[in-house]
């Protein structure tokens, strides 16, 4: 099948272009990644993204997507060889959007005020609640797994995607915080379930290891604008 | 095991967005009227992680959230009366600007209701920015779905009542026959549709609906203080 013509607009350490990349290497599709930093605010993305001006976004010949869950649906419904990405019921794939919103929703702005919170007393507060939505995440991959590797099932799906992108963030912080969100005590499920998508085949070669993350991380943050004007 | 139940309450924009789209499908449906100042152990158990309306109950599964409900019953009872486009980008462009609406032009238009003084002028520009891009995927369109009605007009929807609810609360006009031609034609042709119209709350309680939160609101703060 002719994939040629598929860009993304991206960087690798953005947890949300990740999703992307899992979403294409499952479907096999062959594609081009154009780094881009969206603090140096690039013409192509103001072009392609004009509403939001942030990465990642879909280049499919003519057409653009934006917004990483967005994207990653597009790409199950337009190439509908290889994996489903949506589990096939309906309930099921309900299930899988509303725990993927819950990620984005609840889980990345608390990784967000953990970075900005000053003193050992705000970063204990944020990583409280970090635990709890953790917690959270832990009783859905029990429910959405039914007791198999993914909370696909037996592959990686949709909600796998959603969560995974951010396992090499998640190390990060806990590396930078000295501290453990995915716990093999108290998310004993879930700490197994990130060692597997990180030696799944279908996803493996996009995941990035945590300590390269943390660098090129470093040096992606020190672009943003230090002013909260975005 | 019941058949189809919404809990909610039809003062509430998302509540409804789910009706319009049971009603256009031919499902039949009970509305369990939820009181949000006292939530029913139902919706606390159906609903733990947001406690939030609408819910919608089938085969005894709850499935939470509008947009996704929306989808869930499209998928459900695909046989009748389409709502998400057939294309995938149409498909993605229609999820990306229900995201917008939710996101934005929702959330700005909140605020400019809540505002006061210098900062509700700079609200009022900040919600009619959305309304403007909004205004332009309307362009060349009956309605947003085509030539007949389908998700993203069930989303832009809260716009023909509750938007006119939201101004009069907060005394301020945003979407004005002028500035947003389009917007306002398509309120008109929306409305008329009997799906539609047959779901819609009396205006008032939609304006008693968010002056009681807004209220609230006010109350919470001045507490603070």
């Amino acid at each position: 099948m002719a994939t040629s013509g598929v860009k993304l607009l991206g960087a690798k350490q953005s947890p949300f272009v990740t999703r992307v990349m899992m979403a294409l290497e499952m479907k096999s599709i062959d594609y081009e990644l154009v780094v881009m930093n969206p603090h140096l605010k690039p013409e192509l993305l103001s072009k392609t993204n004009p509403v939001h001006k942030k990465i990642p976004v879909l280049i499919h010949g003519e057409r653009a997507i934006c917004e990483s869950l967005i994207i990653v649906q597009y790409i199950d419904d337009a190439w509908t060889n290889g994996p489903s990405i949506l589990p096939p019921h309906p309930y099921d794939r309900a299930t899988a959007r509303f725990w993927a919103a819950f990620v984005d929703d609840k889980l990345v702005p608390l990784l967000g005020q953990l970075r900005e919170a000053e003193g050992e007393e705000a970063k204990e507060l944020v990583i409280k609640k970090l635990s709890e939505a953790f917690m959270r995440l832990e009783e859905a991959f029990i429910n959405c797994s039914k007791g198999k590797a993914f909370f696909g099932g037996d592959s990686v799906g949709y909600l796998d995607i959603a969560l995974g992108s951010f396992v090499g963030l998640i190390r990060v912080v806990e590396m930078m915080n000295e501290t453990k969100l995915l716990d093999e005590t108290k998310t004993s499920r879930l700490a197994g379930w990130a060692e597997r998508l990180y030696s799944d085949s279908l996803v493996k070669d996009v995941l990035m290891d945590p300590q390269l993350l943390l660098v090129q991380l470093q040096k992606f943050l020190a672009t943003m604008p230090k002013a909260a004007s975005e | 095991m019941g058949g189809v139940k919404v809990l909610g309450l039809n003062s509430s924009f998302p509540c409804v967005r789910v009706l319009w789209a049971l009603k256009l499908k031919g499902v039949n449906y009970e509305i369990v009227e939820e009181n949000l100042l006292n939530k029913s152990p139902l919706l606390l158990q159906m609903n733990p992680i947001h406690k939030k309306v609408p819910v919608l109950i089938h085969k005894d599964k709850p499935i939470v959230e509008s947009l996704l409900i929306l989808e869930y019953i499209d998928e459900v009872w695909k046989t009748t009366y389409p709502l998400m486009p057939e294309d995938p980008y149409d498909c993605s462009m229609a999820r990306f600007w229900a995201k917008f609406v939710d996101e934005k032009v929702v959330v700005t238009a909140f605020e400019a209701m809540k505002s006061e003084g210098e900062g509700k002028e700079v609200a009022i520009v900040a919600a009619k920015e959305t309304l403007e891009l909004l205004e332009k995927q309307i362009e060349g369109k009956k309605f947003f779905g085509g030539d007949e009605i389908g998700y993203l007009d069930l989303v832009v929807g809260w716009i023909c009542l509750w938007l006119p609810a939201i101004e009069q609360v907060g005394g301020m006009k945003l979407l004005d026959s002028s500035t947003f031609p389009l917007l306002y034609q398509w309120t008109q042709c929306f409305v008329h549709i009997p799906a539609i119209h047959e779901c819609l709350p009396p205006r008032e309680k939609a304006v008693d609906y968010f002056q009681t939160g807004l209220n609230y609101l006010r109350s919470l703060d001045a507490s603070k203080k």
